[in-house]
């Protein structure tokens, strides 16, 4: 058998390898329009730090967050101990290494990030499909919840909860879940009060579909994208939250590093150690900073008309 | 007064009543509001006398009821640490959250609304990206790092203004700046994408094709329209501020509400907590209400709808 042209070869292996979906070349689409805006990119590549480096942390940490030594305390940033061993940003009141408690801190910050945008994400978009959908006095009922929700000062009624039930992660994580669904209900809202009245959602009501099938399989999908933007850019204010809550000393506790906690030790030696507060309020601002551009470069990807 | 603010001054009343609720409940979280009104070491005798004293063995319907009818009248109870009528305490302590909140939000207005304008109209130019840049960063920087780093500058390094404590002007300086940054930075990213949207109208051209010099084309024209949705926020960045407060007074020692909150908590003096929490909400819902009246005159056609 006679080699074959070159050509047809070429056709051959693009033949084999399977034809992308269009699901698939969407999204590829979708990455390559993220990394062409430069600003997304970096947000994408701080977030993507930031994750790796909270999952990876006793790999990237250069000393145990909970090692104390006293005779170490309060040493500037590179400063090197006796087996030559050098910390980067220096060491806390208690010896501690600051870069390790960062470290090591980022995993608090994103794993109360992660939980409560997805508790108050799924809350809201339940109150969102349901305010929408259905309208009327549902609708009235809800949006009168979400304005008292509004109505309070979100920092003064989540230390005043977590008071009375008592600092822990899973209460930070549940007080801040909890209560931070209205964003997202409200942007749902408003994508299903425009789903609703589209041909396919009343052709399958029409059909008899039942409200539940309609809003499983025609409304729920339509609202993802959306939605996905709102969660992104939570996660930076849930972020933000958890670090002020850890300030006041109603975060998770000590010895446990976490950012605030760290940034409420190092105020109190800001006149003689100045590193102490800076660095972990430079990690949250970095993150913070990360996570909002990701979201805007997200958004004015999928859907540049949303405002959030 | 119009169909429309008739239906949102009874939103408000609602609202209100949502308030008193959640206020009433944060002491109930627990299921037993008499051990957590006592200290820690009272006996289990004490705790049962202090319930029945208190009515907490009575229904929660009724004892909301009991709750409603002080609130109404201002009146949440003593403190528990000063002996005094919790409410009482934190209303001496408004003065000067109020003040504090008022410079935060002028600060606010007076960078935002011209960094906006100005970003807007040199759209890609210079200026605009240091104003973006700016604001992006005062939105990702948390209260309580920035308060502390300008108290590391101006007062520790510098020993140019004080870092606590309330007096005159330059106490006012640092906690003002601290507490309005992130909602200059909010409105200045709204008021250059609200700009944007109405210098590119219809009106705007024609205006300037009809040879309107570009000074009146910008404050008449587009900002006039523009304004709508920097009022609206102004309503709701005043829960920002009010919430903010509780950070920023904590670091700057200021003797007002959101401090007085976070030293009550500790002391578990709950009557106080109730107290601040309810005002602070009220606060809140009394002004957005005042913005929807403001909106109507701002916005013709919203009083038709």
């Amino acid at each position: 058998m006679a080699a074959l042209p070159p050509s047809v070869a070429s056709e051959a292996v693009a033949l084999a390898t399977p034809p992308r979906s269009a699901a698939e070349r969407e999204w590829v689409t979708l990455l390559r329009r993220l990394v062409r805006r430069r600003t997304a990119l970096f947000g994408a590549i701080v977030v993507l730090g930031v994750l790796l480096a909270a999952a990876l942390a006793p790999l990237v940490a250069p000393f145990d967050p909970l090692e104390q030594d006293i005779g170490q305390r309060l040493k500037e940033p590179g400063w090197q101990d006796a087996q030559g061993r050098v910390h980067p940003l220096g060491t806390d009141h208690l010896g501690r290494d600051i870069l390790s408690r960062i470290v090591f801190g980022a995993r608090i910050a994103l794993v109360v990030g992660l939980a409560a945008v997805l508790i108050s994400g799924v809350l809201g978009m339940l109150i969102g499909l349901l305010a929408g959908y259905f309208g009327g006095r549902v609708d009235d009922f809800l949006m009168r919840l979400a304005d008292i929700q509004l109505a309070f000062p979100f920092i003064l009624l989540a230390i005043a909860v977590i008071g009375v039930l008592g600092p822990s992660l899973r209460n930070i994580i549940i007080v801040i879940g909890v209560s931070s669904w209205v964003v997202y209900a409200r942007v749902v809202r408003g994508e299903v009060l425009s789903i609703r009245e589209r041909e396919y959602v009343q052709a399958a009501i029409a059909l008899g579909s039942q409200n539940w099938r309609v809003l499983r399989h025609h409304v729920l999908p339509n609202t993802f994208t959306p939605w996905l933007v709102v969660a992104t850019l939570d996660m930076a204010r849930v972020i933000v939250i958890e670090s002020a809550l850890s300030f006041l000393g109603l975060g998770v506790q000590p010895p446990t590093p976490t950012w605030g906690g760290m940034l409420a030790d190092g105020r109190v030696y800001l006149s003689t150690a100045w590193w102490l507060a800076t660095f972990p309020g430079l990690a949250i601002l970095i993150t913070v900073l990360g996570i909002n551009l990701f979201g805007d470069g997200l958004r004015d990807t999928l859907d540049p008309r949303l405002k959030v | 007064m119009t169909a429309y603010l008739r239906r949102r001054l009874w939103q408000s009343l609602l609202v209100l009543f949502g308030v008193s609720v959640v206020v009433f409940l944060i002491l109930h979280l627990t299921g037993d509001p008499a051990a957590l009104l006592l200290p820690p070491d009272a006996t289990a005798e004490d705790i049962a006398k202090f319930r029945t004293a208190m009515g907490f063995d009575d229904p929660v319907a009724v004892q909301y009821l009991r709750f409603l009818k002080g609130a109404v009248r201002g009146d949440f109870g003593e403190s528990l640490r000063h002996g005094e009528p919790a409410m009482g305490l934190v209303l001496e302590r408004l003065p000067a959250t109020f003040e504090l909140a008022g410079a935060g939000l002028l600060i606010a207005l007076g960078l935002a609304i011209p960094a906006g304008i100005v970003s807007a109209v040199r759209r890609n130019t210079s200026v605009d990206y240091v104003s973006t840049v700016v604001a992006l960063l005062g939105q990702a920087m948390p209260t309580f790092w920035l308060g502390i780093m300008l108290i590391l500058v101006f007062s520790v390094r510098l020993n140019w203004l004080p870092s606590s404590g309330r007096g005159g002007l330059e106490h006012l300086i640092l906690p003002a700046i601290t507490l309005g940054l992130f909602t200059t930075a909010r409105i200045t990213r709204l008021t250059r994408s609200g700009m944007l949207e109405v210098l590119s109208q219809d009106y705007v051209r024609t205006a300037r094709a009809k040879g309107v010099a570009e000074p009146p084309v910008v404050w008449k024209h587009a900002l006039k329209n523009a304004s709508i949705p920097i009022v609206t926020i102004v309503g709701i960045e005043l829960g920002t501020l009010l919430g903010g407060s509780v950070i920023t007074e904590t670091i700057f020692a200021w003797p007002g509400v959101g401090r007085l909150s976070v030293q009550a908590i500790f002391n578990r003096d709950y009557p106080v907590v109730q107290s601040a929490v309810f005002l602070l909400a009220s606060t809140f819902v009394i002004v957005n209400f005042l913005v929807d009246v403001v909106y109507t005159y701002l916005d013709p056609r919203i009083r038709f709808r």
